[in-house]
C-alpha cells in the first residue's frame, strides 16, 4: 500500500489530507473536512492537471507578447513540456482574446489560445 | 473648465467596475482617468488564471477579466483618458491632471470615485540590512518585467514573501527558465491561498521557509547572494539558523499599500490600517461626494469583491449626483435627513472592517461587511454584536489574516435596533 | 599632456574642476566610477554645516565657514536647491552644558555668525518636537541643506561646459614621475598631465602613496542612515543633532531640500573601500539613538536605508596642498565632513594653488551660471501648462510617487555628462527616488534609456559595471 500525503486546496482550512493507494486506485482518503476535499485528493493523486498560463511574442504589434493559456488542463506532467514548446511561437499582430496561438501543445490535445488583445503597430 | 457628473480615478477593475455601473445606474458624463497607456491595471500583467470565479463562474486569467470590462465600457461609451496622471483633486471636486496631449488641465465634477489601487512595499520599509546592488525587485516589478516585457529579472531567485504575488512570481520564474531556491517567510503562516503554495511552490518543489527573512544582502553592483535565517516569535532572527543562498535576484512580496497620496492632500480621511479612506456603507469618505473603492480602500485577496464593491460605489456615486442635480431637493432633503450613522467597531481578533460607518437608512437590503483577522483561527465564530447583544453568529472552519472576510448584514436586522450605539464584528472561539 | 588631471568626480574634484575651469588650462577629470557623484559625495548628511565643530585653525573649521558663507551664491548660479534652515544641538543633561557652551565659543572663534544657546522653552519653541527633557540647545542660523546629487552633478556640467574633460569608468592604478609632469595608468591607458590633484575619496591615500614617500591613511568610516517618507517631512524644520560624541556627531535628524526626513549616521570603523552596506546593529542603533534628541520619530514611514564611507584621514583635519615630496602633486585628501559644506572653499583654494604655481590666466569667456533639469512640479500651472504645450514629453509623469515627467529624464540623459544608468537618472532628476522605490517606473525609466541611448534593455545598468537589471529573455534557456 502505498500513502500520499496532500494539502487540500479548496478553502482556507488546508487540510492535511491523506490518502491511501493501492496499485494506482484510491483505497481511502483521510483528514478532510468535507467531500470537496476528499474529490480533489482523489483527482490529484491519480490525474492531476494544470491550466498553464505564458506569453508569447508578437511581431508589427502595439505590445511585443501576448498572454496565453491552454483552453483546458493539461496533465501536470506536462507543465514544463508546454512551456518549452511556445519559446519559439510568435504571433503577427493584431492578437485577440481567444485566438488560437498553437493547437495540440505538448501532444496533449489541448490548444492554447490568446488571452489578451495586441494592437497592430 | 469641462464638467463631467462622474470622474473616477484610475482604470484598473476598481474603476472599471464603478463606471460601468454609474453607467447602468443611468449617468451619462462619466470620465476614466488612467495613468498607464491601457486600461485594465494591474490585471494586464497578472496572466495566471483564478479570476473570477465569482463573477463570471468561471475561471480567466487577469487580462481576460479586464477585458470583460473594457469592453462592457466601450460598449456603454465610457469616455476615459489614457496615459494621464491626476495631480490633485480640490475639496470642491476639481480635478487637476497632466497628460501629453491635453497638458495640465481642470475637471469639474460633481462626484469622484477614488480607484488608484495599491503600491507594493519596498525593500526600505523592511529595512533589510546589506548592500543595495541591482537584482533586488518588488514581486509586481518582476512580474511587469517579465509578462509585459519578456525580460527575466535573473537566472536564480529568492523571494521574500509568501503572498500571492511572492507565489505567483515563483512560478512564473520557473516556467519562464529561471531557478527558484527558496521563498521564504517571515510569519509562521503563509499569507497567500492553499491552491498557490500547492501549485506554484510544491508543483516545481521550491522550498517554504516560514518563520524566515533576509538578514543579509550581498553583491556589489549585482546580487551574489542573501542570507536566510529563522525569526523568534517577535520577529527577531534568531544566531546560528543562519543559511546562506547564492543568486542574482531577490524578488520581495511584502505587503501592499493603498495609494492615497491625493486622497489625504485633498483631505480624505484615512484610516491608519488600511491606509484607506474611511468610509460609510455607500462607501462614501468623510467628503461628500468622494467615494472610494478596490485596492485603494482596502487591499484585497480577489478581484472580484474589488469588482463588486466598485459597483456599489459607482452605484451610489450615481445616485448621489441624481440627487445634488434635481431641480427639485425633496429626494435631497429627505435623504439628508434619514437615520444616522452607527460605527462599525473591529473586536477581537478583527483588524478592521469595511465600511467603518452605517446608515441602515442609507444602505441597500443587504451590505456585506469586509473584513481581515489578525491571526489564524480554526473552528470559530464569526460574530456580530449591537452593542451588548450578538445579534449574528457563524461558523468558520478557519480564517487567516491573508483570506479577506465577509458577513451580511440585512437593513431589516439594523432597523429594528434604532437606538445603536456601535456594531461591533468579532472571533469567538468555537 | 593635460594641464591638470583631478583624480575623482566627487564633490570636491568637481568643485576644483569647475573653479580652474575660470582659467585657461587642459583639465581632466578621471573617475572610476560610470558617473559622478558615486562615493562619498552621494551618500552623507547633505549637511552644509555652520562650522562650530572643527578644531579653530584648522583647515576644516576654515573651510567650512568660507564654504558656508560661498553656498548661497553657489547655489543659485547652479541652480540647486539649498536652504539655510538653521541648526540646533540639542543637550539633554545640564552636566554636558559646558560641553555645549564649549561648541558654542569654537564656533564664534571661527567666524561662524549669528550662534546663540537657547534654553529649554526657547528650543522646544523653536521645534516642538525636540525631546521635551532637553536642557539647553545651541542654535546655528546659517547651517542649511542642500542636494548633495545635485551639487555635485551641476558643479561638474558647469566644468564640462567651460571645458573640462571628463574620463569616467577609468581606475587610476599606478602612477609614474615623468618629465614635466606625471603618468596616470588607468585600465584606458595612460593620462599624462602637468599637475594632478588627488581628490580620490576614501581612495585618496591610495593614490597620494603611489607617489609619495610620507604614506597618508584613511580610515573609513561607515554611516547608516533611514530615509523616511515625504509625509514625515515636517517632523522637524532644522537640522536636529545631538552633542557630539568621539566618533563624530551624533545621529541626526533632518529634512532634507526635496521634503524627506533623513535620519542618521552611525559611524562605525570598516576596512572596505567599498563596504557601503547597512548591518542590522547600524540600523537598530539609528532607531535606538535618534529617538533621544527628537520625540515621536514615525519609524513606519522608513522608505529606505543606505550608507555611505566617510574618508576620515589619520591626521583628523583635511589634506589640501602640495605633496611634500611630489611637485605638482596636489592632495585634496581626508575629505569627510564638513566636505559638503566645504566643497566651495575646497574648489578655490585648490584652485589658488594651482594658478600660482602655474601662473593661470583668467578666461575671457568663463559661463558662472548652469541651469538644472526643468522641473515642471516646481511651477505654476499656467507655466506648466505651457511647458508641456511647448513639449509634450513634461506632460508623461513617469515616477509617480515624485511625479518626474518623461521631459526631465529625456534631459537627464541629453544633457551634458548625461546620465547613463538607473541611477544616474535617479540622482538627477529623483525618478525612483520616492516610496514605491522606482517598483513602478523602473520598466519605463530602462525603456527610455535603452531608446536614446541605441542599446538594448538588458545593455541597461543600475550604476554601471556589472549592475545589470536584466538577465536574458523569457524560456530562453529551454
Amino acid at each position: 500500500m502505498e500513502i500520499k500525503k496532500l494539502i487540500c486546496i479548496n478553502c482556507p482550512m488546508g487540510c492535511p489530507l491523506t490518502v491511501e493507494m493501492e496499485e494506482s486506485k484510491v483505497i481511502r482518503v483521510s483528514g478532510n473536512t468535507c467531500k470537496r476535499g476528499e474529490d480533489y485528493a482523489r483527482r490529484e493523486v491519480t490525474a492531476p492537471a494544470r491550466t498553464v498560463a505564458t506569453t508569447v511574442k508578437v511581431v508589427n504589434g502595439k505590445a511585443g507578447r501576448v498572454s496565453v493559456k491552454t483552453r483546458e488542463d493539461i496533465p501536470k506532467e506536462k507543465v514544463l513540456a508546454c512551456v518549452k514548446a511556445l519559446k519559439d511561437v510568435q504571433m503577427e499582430a493584431p492578437v485577440c482574446i481567444g485566438d488560437l496561438v498553437a493547437a495540440d501543445i505538448a501532444g496533449t490535445g489541448v490548444d492554447v489560445v490568446a488571452t489578451g488583445n495586441v494592437g497592430e503597430l | 473648465m469641462e464638467k463631467y457628473d462622474i470622474v473616477i480615478i484610475g482604470g484598473g477593475p476598481a474603476g472599471l467596475a464603478a463606471a460601468v455601473s454609474a453607467r447602468e445606474s443611468g449617468i451619462g458624463s462619466v470620465l476614466v482617468l488612467e495613468r498607464d497607456k491601457e486600461l485594465g491595471g494591474i490585471l494586464n500583467q497578472c496572466i495566471h488564471n483564478g479570476f473570477g470565479l465569482h463573477t463570471f463562474r468561471e475561471e480567466l486569467t487577469g487580462p481576460e477579466y479586464a477585458g470583460r470590462f473594457i469592453e462592457k465600457a466601450e460598449e456603454l461609451g465610457i469616455a476615459c483618458k489614457l496615459d494621464t496622471m491626476v495631480l490633485e483633486i480640490s475639496p470642491g471636486k476639481i480635478v487637476t491632471a497632466v497628460n501629453r496631449e491635453d497638458g495640465l488641465f481642470e475637471l469639474q465634477a460633481k462626484a469622484v470615485i477614488l480607484a488608484m489601487g495599491c503600491r507594493e512595499r519596498a525593500r526600505g520599509a523592511l529595512n533589510i540590512p546589506g548592500f543595495r546592488p541591482a537584482g533586488i525587485y518588488s514581486a509586481g516589478t518582476a512580474q511587469k518585467l517579465v509578462n509585459m516585457e519578456g525580460f527575466l529579472p535573473g537566472r536564480e531567485a529568492v523571494i521574500l514573501g509568501s503572498g500571492d504575488i511572492g507565489l505567483i512570481m515563483a512560478r512564473r520564474m520557473t516556467l519562464e527558465g529561471a531557478t527558484v531556491k527558496a521563498v521564504a517567510e517571515l510569519m509562521p503562516y503563509s499569507g497567500g491561498l492553499k491552491r498557490n503554495i500547492v501549485q506554484c511552490l510544491e508543483d516545481f518543489g521550491i522550498p517554504l521557509k516560514l518563520s524566515h527573512t533576509v538578514i543579509d544582502i550581498k553583491g556589489k553592483e549585482r546580487l551574489e547572494g542573501v542570507t536566510l535565517a529563522e525569526v523568534d516569535g517577535r520577529g527577531k532572527p534568531v544566531p546560528g539558523t543562519e543559511e546562506y543562498y547564492p543568486c542574482d535576484t531577490l524578488l520581495l512580496s511584502v505587503g501592499l499599500i493603498p495609494e492615497n497620496e491625493i486622497s489625504g492632500k485633498m483631505g480624505v480621511e484615512l484610516n491608519p490600517v488600511t491606509a484607506g479612506p474611511k468610509v460609510n456603507e455607500s462607501f462614501e469618505t468623510n467628503i461628500k461626494g468622494v467615494f472610494a473603492c478596490g485596492n485603494v480602500l482596502h487591499v484585497h485577496d480577489l478581484v472580484d469583491f474589488v469588482s463588486e464593491e466598485a459597483a456599489a460605489a459607482g452605484k451610489n456615486a450615481a445616485a448621489y449626483v441624481k440627487r445634488e442635480s434635481a431641480e427639485d431637493t425633496a429626494e435631497k432633503d429627505v435623504w439628508d435627513a434619514a437615520g444616522r450613522e452607527v460605527p462599525v467597531k473591529p473586536g477581537e481578533g478583527v483588524k478592521y472592517t469595511v465600511p467603518e460607518r452605517i446608515n441602515a437608512a442609507h444602505m441597500g437590503e443587504k451590505l456585506t461587511l469586509r473584513f481581515r483577522v489578525d491571526g489564524v483561527y480554526r473552528d470559530c465564530y464569526v460574530s456580530v454584536w449591537f452593542d451588548g447583544e450578538r445579534v449574528i453568529r457563524r461558523k468558520r472552519q478557519a480564517v487567516a489574516p491573508g483570506e479577506m472576510e465577509g458577513i451580511l448584514l440585512d437593513r431589516e436586522l439594523l432597523l429594528r435596533y434604532p437606538g445603536l450605539d456601535a456594531i461591533r464584528v468579532a472571533i469567538e472561539p468555537g | 599632456m593635460y594641464d591638470v588631471a583631478i583624480i575623482g568626480a566627487g564633490v570636491s574634484g568637481a568643485a576644483i574642476a569647475r573653479e580652474l575651469s575660470r582659467y585657461r588650462a587642459d583639465i581632466c577629470v578621471i573617475e572610476k566610477e560610470e558617473d559622478v557623484c558615486c562615493g562619498t559625495s552621494k551618500a552623507n548628511s547633505a549637511i552644509v554645516h555652520a562650522g562650530y565643530d572643527a578644531a579653530t585653525g584648522s583647515l576644516k573649521a576654515k573651510l567650512n565657514v568660507r564654504g558656508n558663507r560661498m553656498m548661497g551664491r553657489l547655489a543659485e548660479e547652479l541652480d540647486i536647491p539649498f536652504r539655510r534652515n538653521g541648526s540646533l544641538v540639542v543637550c539633554r543633561d545640564e552636566a554636558d552644558f559646558p560641553e555645549l557652551q564649549k561648541l558654542y565659543e569654537r564656533g564664534m572663534a571661527n567666524g561662524v555668525e549669528g550662534l546663540h544657546i537657547l534654553s529649554r522653552e526657547e528650543t522646544l519653541a523653536m521645534e516642538p518636537n525636540v525631546t521635551a527633557d532637553v536642557y539647553a540647545a545651541l542654535y546655528a542660523p546659517t547651517a542649511g541643506i542642500v542636494c548633495p546629487f545635485e551639487l555635485n552633478i551641476a558643479l561638474a556640467e558647469n566644468a564640462y561646459v567651460n571645458g573640462v574633460e571628463f574620463r569616467f569608468d577609468t581606475e587610476v592604478t599606478d602612477i609614474t614621475k615623468l618629465e614635466g609632469g606625471y603618468g596616470l595608468h588607468t585600465g584606458q591607458g595612460m593620462v599624462r598631465a602637468r599637475y594632478v590633484v588627488n581628490a580620490a575619496g576614501v581612495y585618496a591615500d591610495e593614490i597620494h602613496n603611489m607617489v609619495c614617500e610620507k604614506k597618508l591613511h584613511i580610515f573609513p568610516r561607515r554611516g547608516d542612515y533611514c530615509l523616511l517618507d515625504k509625509a514625515a517631512g515636517n517632523h522637524v524644520e532644522k537640522t536636529v543633532f545631538a552633542l557630539p560624541g568621539k566618533l563624530g556627531k551624533g545621529i541626526l535628524v533632518t529634512p532634507t531640500v526635496h521634503g524627506n526626513l533623513l535620519i542618521g549616521p552611525t559611524a562605525i570603523e570598516v576596512t572596505d573601500k567599498e563596504g557601503v552596506n547597512t548591518t542590522g546593529e547600524g540600523l537598530g542603533q539609528i532607531m535606538e539613538k535618534a529617538g533621544l534628541h527628537v520625540k515621536d520619530l514615525p519609524m513606519r514611514q522608513v522608505i529606505t536605508s543606505f550608507a555611505g564611507l566617510r574618508a576620515h584621514e589619520a591626521c583628523g583635519d583635511f589634506v589640501i596642498g602640495e605633496a611634500e615630496d611630489a611637485k605638482g602633486f596636489i592632495d585634496c585628501a581626508g575629505i569627510e565632513s564638513p566636505g559638503i559644506a566645504s566643497c566651495p572653499a575646497i574648489g578655490e583654494m585648490v584652485a589658488e594653488i594651482l594658478k600660482e604655481k602655474m601662473g593661470l590666466e583668467e578666461k575671457g569667456d568663463f559661463i558662472s551660471v548652469r541651469k538644472g533639469i526643468r522641473k515642471p512640479g516646481m511651477l505654476g500651472k499656467e507655466e506648466r501648462a505651457a511647458l508641456i504645450r511647448e513639449d509634450p514629453a513634461y506632460g508623461n509623469i513617469v515616477c509617480r510617487c515624485e511625479m518626474i515627467s518623461e521631459g526631465e529624464i529625456l534631459d537627464a540623459v541629453r544633457r551634458p555628462l548625461g546620465a547613463r544608468s538607473l541611477d544616474g537618472v535617479k540622482r538627477r532628476t529623483r525618478a525612483g527616488m520616492g516610496r514605491c522605490q522606482s517598483g513602478f517606473c523602473l520598466p519605463r525609466i530602462m525603456e527610455i534609456l535603452a531608446g536614446e541611448r541605441h542599446v538594448s534593455m538588458s545593455d541597461i545598468t543600475k550604476s554601471g559595471g556589472s549592475s545589470y537589471l536584466v538577465n536574458g529573455t523569457n524560456k530562453d534557456t529551454f
